[in-house]
């Protein structure tokens, strides 16, 4: 982790109240949107592989606070928190992960396959690595057009081992791209540790034989994330240079749902959660400079569980993908002699035994 | 002999044979400590020491190129990529390298590895997480690519592909991890690869199928008997090298022939199989071969309905088996 001295904060008087009282309530929105997205999980309203940011608020509400609307973000799986931080209302995002036809994808991608193209947000990919060269290739696009804005290529600590990451920084910077890199080192992929699988431990060092400028931060402090992206973010789009960032936070959880943890000592996470909860530290800060008291927190928590019940309630009304939307967006073009609804249709029939 | 699942039987399978030879070691993502995602190998790395199970950083095409290299320098790898949909970064390396070195250095070299990939949908996993591959991969002389669908024949199976002196990918249906139990024999056996098995033999139809599928073949095989159809169900268990024999002598004996896989149907290694057949059997045939799979969509939508229309299942295969049958 980061240490203490780097991230102590002395003075806010700086700061609009409004928009720290807003990061707080999204900070919180993603909190129990990810533990209710668990509960959800477990009572088998959502199923398959699931990822949650619980640990990881300050670190995408900083990052949102940060871009612009001309910004485009490419993540990876962990994925619910960006879209909600970008302004994707919960219930369509709660719906995807339910599987249901109003969701983001309509239901075709779930949990980890997110998107919302109005919001430049260019979707959540399950192949580790498989999002940063397209992140790449979109900054050139808009270096090709001359138009603003800058590209995030979020990602995880352990993606920094895979082939694709060094190809991509290599020609980020020949191509001058405007480029974020923006690694989120939550300490672990899956079960392994970032020193036991990255030989530089120093993510933010990465860039080095690549000419790429980086640096590290603390992911579990709202304000020093949003103010480190703002100032990266703005050279990346002024030099048309890529930049790395690596965002150090704690993984609450396990990997997924549905991991066990046990690779991790319990008393490790128990001392980490305690240590670094983002959502937690921000409200004693705002606390302390009397921004906020005890009943505005009350009236968020109550406002913020109010918005996720309804996206709870819009997921469960929803209903479930048309069958015959099987053979749908195969193609973004009419293509002669592919399958249509009819032969959707007939399949799931013989399949029920219908036939 | 004790009744365990396919996910025990390979476990057992690497175990029994790391004992045995220590050459042997495992590589791959979360092998060690956390005894794989699927926790094939748990307990392995408390065995064998992490100089046998090694934890690799995320990188399959390090996984596997690492494998290629210790193979060629007398050791005996076994690869293990986290879900099969993960080996596209792989490819390059099993493809070109792995797969060509035998013949390109006249026979100097060989590269005897096991790539380990769990397989295949129907778990809810999506697009990324449910991919079929062995198409792919099928196509390549030089590899071995083998696909068990029992237990006995995935621990068989595993040891004589460690002990093979060629790379062999391994196909493992993670369906059938804990959902098929069968009879293993506690003493040491092989399963050669290779040959195909008859596992239900019939007189009016054959049925060629591997993995997952063949389970779902016996079911829709068994709820025809009723109306007095006989379907006789080969299980393929390799496709390459493909066991040609046995294929052709079924449907020959036969006259009918269905093919079954989960992977989408376009360019599916069933099309292989019924060209060999329309090529060296077409007198013997009463009826036009049918191919059973997945359809030809980009890759397994998430939302359950989506995913049921997708997967071939009994009563899919049943409705086939009897149009065919009624020819
Ligand atoms: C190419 C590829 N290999 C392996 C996996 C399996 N896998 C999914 S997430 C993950 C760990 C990634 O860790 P990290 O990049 O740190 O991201 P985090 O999950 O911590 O957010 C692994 C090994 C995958 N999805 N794709
Ligand atoms: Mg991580």
């Amino acid at each position: 982790m980061v240490k203490e001295a780097d991230v102590v904060r002395t003075s806010l008087a700086d700061e609009d109240a409004d928009e720290l009282r807003h990061y707080y309530y999204q900070m919180l929105l993603l909190r129990r949107f990810e533990e209710r997205t668990g509960e959800m999980y477990v009572k088998a309203k959502i199923g398959g592989y699931c990822h949650l940011n619980l640990g990881e608020e300050a670190t995408i509400v900083g990052l949102m606070a940060a871009l612009k609307p001309e910004d485009y973000i490419f993540t990876n799986y962990r994925d619910h928190g960006y879209v909600l931080g970008r302004g994707t209302p919960p219930g369509p995002i709660m719906a995807e992960l339910f599987g249901k036809e109003t969701g983001v994808s309509g239901g075709r991608g779930g949990s980890m396959h997110l998107f919302d193209a109005e919001r430049h947000f260019m979707g959540g990919y399950a192949i580790v690595g498989g999002q940063v060269p397209l992140a790449v290739g979109a900054a050139y696009a808009l270096r090709y057009q001359e138009k603003p804005g800058v590209v995030v290529a979020q990602m995880g600590d352990a993606t920094t081992n895979i082939g694709a990451f060094y190809e991509s920084l290599n020609l980020a910077k020949l191509w001058k791209c405007p480029v974020l890199f923006f690694i989120v080192n939550n300490g672990y992929g899956m079960g392994t540790s970032v020193a036991m699988g990255s030989s530089e431990p120093d993510l933010w060092k990465k860039g080095a034989s690549f000419r790429i400028h980086g640096e590290q931060i603390d992911g579990t402090d709202v304000l020093a994330v949003r103010d480190a992206c703002r100032r990266l973010r703005d050279y990346a789009e002024r030099e048309a240079d890529p930049v790395i960032l690596d965002v150090v936070s704690f993984r609450f959880r396990g990997h997924s749902v549905i991991d066990s943890d046990r690779y991790r000592n319990p008393e490790f996470v128990r001392k980490g959660r305690q240590d670094h909860d983002p959502v937690r530290n921000f409200a004693t800060l705002l606390h302390e400079h009397a921004i906020i008291d005890d009943a505005w927190l009350k009236a968020t928590a109550d406002q913020v569980e109010h918005e996720i019940q309804e996206a709870i309630d819009f997921a469960n009304a929803s209903s479930d993908p048309n069958i015959e939307d099987l053979y749908q967006f195969m193609y973004a073009t009419e293509v002669a002699n592919t399958p249509g609804p009819e032969d959707a249709i007939a399949a799931v029939k013989i399949n029920r035994g219908e036939v | 002999m004790p009744e365990i699942n396919l996910l025990e039987a390979i476990r057992q399978g690497l175990d029994e044979m790391m004992a045995q030879d220590e050459r042997i070691f495992i590589f791959g993502e979360d092998v060690g400590r956390r005894g794989g995602v699927f926790r094939v190998t748990e307990g392995l790395i408390d065995k064998y020491g992490p100089l046998r199970v090694l934890d690799s950083p995320l990188a399959e095409s390090v996984i596997v190129g690492a494998c290629i290299g210790a193979a060629m320098n007398d050791t005996r790898p076994i690869a293990e990529i986290q879900f099969a949909d993960f080996i596209a970064p792989a490819f390059n390396q099993i493809v070109q390298e792995a797969a060509r070195i035998h013949y390109r250095s006249n026979g100097d070299w060989s590269v005897p590895m096991v790539i380990r990939a769990p397989y295949g949908g129907g778990i809810h996993g999506a697009l990324y997480h449910s991919q079929s591959i062995e198409a792919f991969f099928a196509h390549v002389p030089g590899l071995k690519v083998v696909a068990p669908a029992t237990p006995y024949d995935a621990k068989g199976l595993l040891k004589s592909a460690i002990e093979d002196n060629n790379p062999v990918l391994f196909l493992e249906h993670k369906k059938t991890y804990r959902l098929i139990k069968g009879q293993v024999p506690e003493h040491d056996y092989r399963v050669p690869i290779g040959p195909a098995e008859i596992k239900r033999p019939g007189e009016d139809l054959s049925v060629f199928a591997y993995g997952l599928m063949i389970h779902y073949c016996l079911e829709a095989a068994q709820s025809l008997a009723a109306s007095g159809v006989s379907v006789e169900v080969v299980d393929l268990r390799t496709l390459r090298p493909l066991d040609v024999p046995t294929i052709l002598a079924s449907s020959r004996r036969t006259g009918k022939v269905l093919i079954v896989h989960e992977d989408n149907l376009t360019g599916g290694f069933g099309g292989e199989i019924a060209a060999l057949i329309a090529e060296h059997a077409f007198e013997h045939l009463d009826a036009p071969i049918v191919r059973l799979g997945g359809p030809d969509v980009p890759a397994m939508p998430f939302a359950r309905s989506l995913e049921d229309a997708f997967m071939p299942n009994p009563q899919k295969i049943a409705e086939a088996m009897r149009r065919l049958a009624a020819y």
